[in-house]
């Protein structure tokens, strides 16, 4: 029964979140409206003016935008298909009769709990180094020649190292989903004479639907601006081989220190990333009437 | 009931799944090992796997040269500080949309849902210049607020779900008996949420404490968490392996503990409750 009071109590208690929540989103991004409208220089000062939607135009057709278009849908994409991919069939081999599987799980979580800039410099040291690393030893010993990741194959070897620290949580989120799905249904199957490959493909891919849409947009979220596996390896380069759209309004705004076009840049990202989270909350928000 | 494996089922799954965990956890591995070797023996090939002069100095060397113990101690103020913030902040809000609902409830949580979605770089720039103007530049207390912003719809949504699962009933009955809200709170409440009080701390330390973008970029030195710390390893010119071993070794070993804690939290918060 809910009295005037506990109304008024309620809302009360709502007010501070509700309160800084709404300032961080809005304060920020009519700022950052604001100055993608401006030509504004940190290294110029004082000489500020209006000019419209010429930085939108400068950012936009700037030939660095679309190659870090083009590196970020790279980068997002091949990352989701790796995880997702590898995600089910480690989930489904977890999912099986395995001694001690307790700490199997254990090990294959652990990289998701590495800070990034951990993870980059180990892979990019410790194991991809053209000379001292272990998969130069290991090509070695097959008599190849070592790959020098960071020169010949930038992006792949970003992709890599993102890859493998969000593995985990793909298959985390696949793992608890098989162990809800019903045993009985799979068993009837079986017993109706399905095989391992049918039953997965009527029964537990279906089952894994949702799960997978839910991974896929949270991936996505977060690898549109994956930031500092790039800041510590490769810097965005060689070239512009390596930057994603983050990685270059970064650069706009602290290396070049051109605010007007990095401000442009960003509601560029936040303009992408909006699509997704459309499709996200909406995913989110279906389970909430359950 | 599961189905009858037989043994040598058994036995192949679990080879397989214990290769491909090896395989997983190897670099982690490799890099704690390396943090126990001299810097030749890191840097050489072929490399040794056990059988090498086992050292702590390393360790030692960190300490000495980078002042180790300052960023952790900066890590643990940044992440222990946004947590503790977001949660006071949380707890009311979650509290007061899980037992005194409205009509706008839902959409309030999708739009606080919505506001993590903000890619942090979008507003880099702004943030960027009002730390400069107000000199939040490269202090703790700028990293806690905005890590304790960015947190804070993570914060809520999980308390509301954990909220929501405590059963209504209990508090009509509570309040049958004429217990006042504060009683309420206290004897009945706080009992039932403290396991996901606990659960949703957990994951927002996590995430606080490796929380790479703000921190890179709005600290240089006095502020610098442990993120920041092993980036500096990151100049050509000082490739210590075994050094940036024995730091990294050092900088992720109480997360990857308090994380192995909290693995089933990790599912339902990072899905906003979507997979549970």
């Amino acid at each position: 029964m809910a009295t005037r009071q506990t109304q008024i109590l309620a809302r009360t208690l709502l007010a501070p979140a509700v309160g800084l929540l709404f300032v961080w989103m809005i304060v920020p991004l009519a700022l950052t409206i604001y100055f993608a409208t401006l030509h504004y220089n940190l290294l110029d000062p004082e000489t500020e003016q209006f000019v419209g939607f010429e930085n939108f135009r400068y950012f936009l057709t700037d030939p660095a935008f679309l190659a870090s278009l083009q590196n970020t849908l790279v980068l997002v994409g091949s990352v989701l298909l790796l995880t997702v991919v590898l995600g089910i069939l480690l989930a489904l081999l977890l999912d099986q009769p395995v001694l001690g599987r307790s700490i199997v799980r254990l090990m294959v979580i652990a990289p998701f709990f590495v800070m990034p800039t951990v993870s980059a410099l180990v892979w990019k040291n410790l194991l991809m180094h053209p000379v001292s690393g272990l998969f130069a030893w290991i090509a070695k010993l097959f008599g190849l020649t070592p790959i020098d990741w960071f020169n010949d194959a930038p992006m792949l070897a970003i992709i890599l190292i993102v890859s493998w620290q969000w593995l985990p949580f793909a298959t985390l989120i696949l793992l608890t989903a098989l162990q809800s799905l019903d045993e009985e249904q799979k068993e009837a199957a079986e017993m109706d004479g399905a095989g391992a490959l049918s039953t997965f493909v009527y029964i537990t891919l279906p089952h894994l639907a949702r799960p997978i849409t839910v991974v896929i947009l949270i991936e996505t979220i977060f690898l549109l601006t994956v930031f500092a596996e790039i800041f510590v390896t490769t810097g965005g380069g060689p070239g512009l081989q390596t930057t994603n759209i983050a990685f270059l309004i970064y650069s706009q705004a602290l290396i070049q220190y051109d605010v007007g076009s990095a401000s442009a840049g960003g509601l560029v990202a936040v303009v992408l990333a909006n699509i997704v989270a459309f499709f996200l909350v909406r995913i989110v928000g279906r389970n909430l009437e359950a | 009931m599961a189905r009858i494996a037989t043994n040598r089922q058994v036995v192949i799954s679990t080879a397989a799944a214990w290769l491909v965990g090896f395989l997983i956890f190897f670099p982690i591995l490799w890099m704690v090992l390396a943090s126990f070797k001299t810097e030749l023996e890191a840097f050489a090939i072929p490399p040794s796997f056990l059988f090498f002069h086992w050292t702590t100095e390393n360790y030692a060397t960190v300490q000495e040269r980078s002042d180790y113990i300052h960023h952790a101690l900066n890590s643990i103020i940044i992440a222990g500080g946004s947590t503790l913030i977001a949660m006071l902040i949380a707890i009311p809000a979650a509290w007061s949309m899980a037992f005194s609902p409205t009509k706008r409830t839902k959409d309030l949580l999708l739009w606080m849902l919505s506001t993590k979605m903000m890619p942090p770089v979008g507003v880099l720039v702004p943030i960027y210049l009002i730390w400069r103007d107000v000199g939040l530049l490269d202090s703790l207390t700028g990293l806690v607020f905005i890590l304790c912003l960015g947190n804070l719809p993570i914060v809520v949504w999980m308390l509301f779900t954990y909220f929501k699962e405590i059963p209504r009933d209990i508090l009509e009955a509570a309040r049958m008996d004429g217990a006042t809200i504060g009683r309420e709170l206290i004897y009945v409440l706080t009992p039932m949420a403290i396991p996901g009080l606990a659960s949703t701390m957990l994951l927002n330390l996590i995430l606080a404490w490796n929380e790479a973008f703000w921190t890179l970029n709005l600290s240089t030195l006095n502020a610098a968490p442990l993120t920041v710390f092993i980036a500096s390893y990151s100049s050509p010119e000082g490739l210590f392996w075994a050094k940036l071993s024995a730091a990294s070794t050092l900088a992720i070993a109480p997360i990857l503990v308090l994380g192995w804690f909290s693995q089933k939290q990790l599912v339902r918060g990072l899905t906003f409750g979507a997979v549970k």
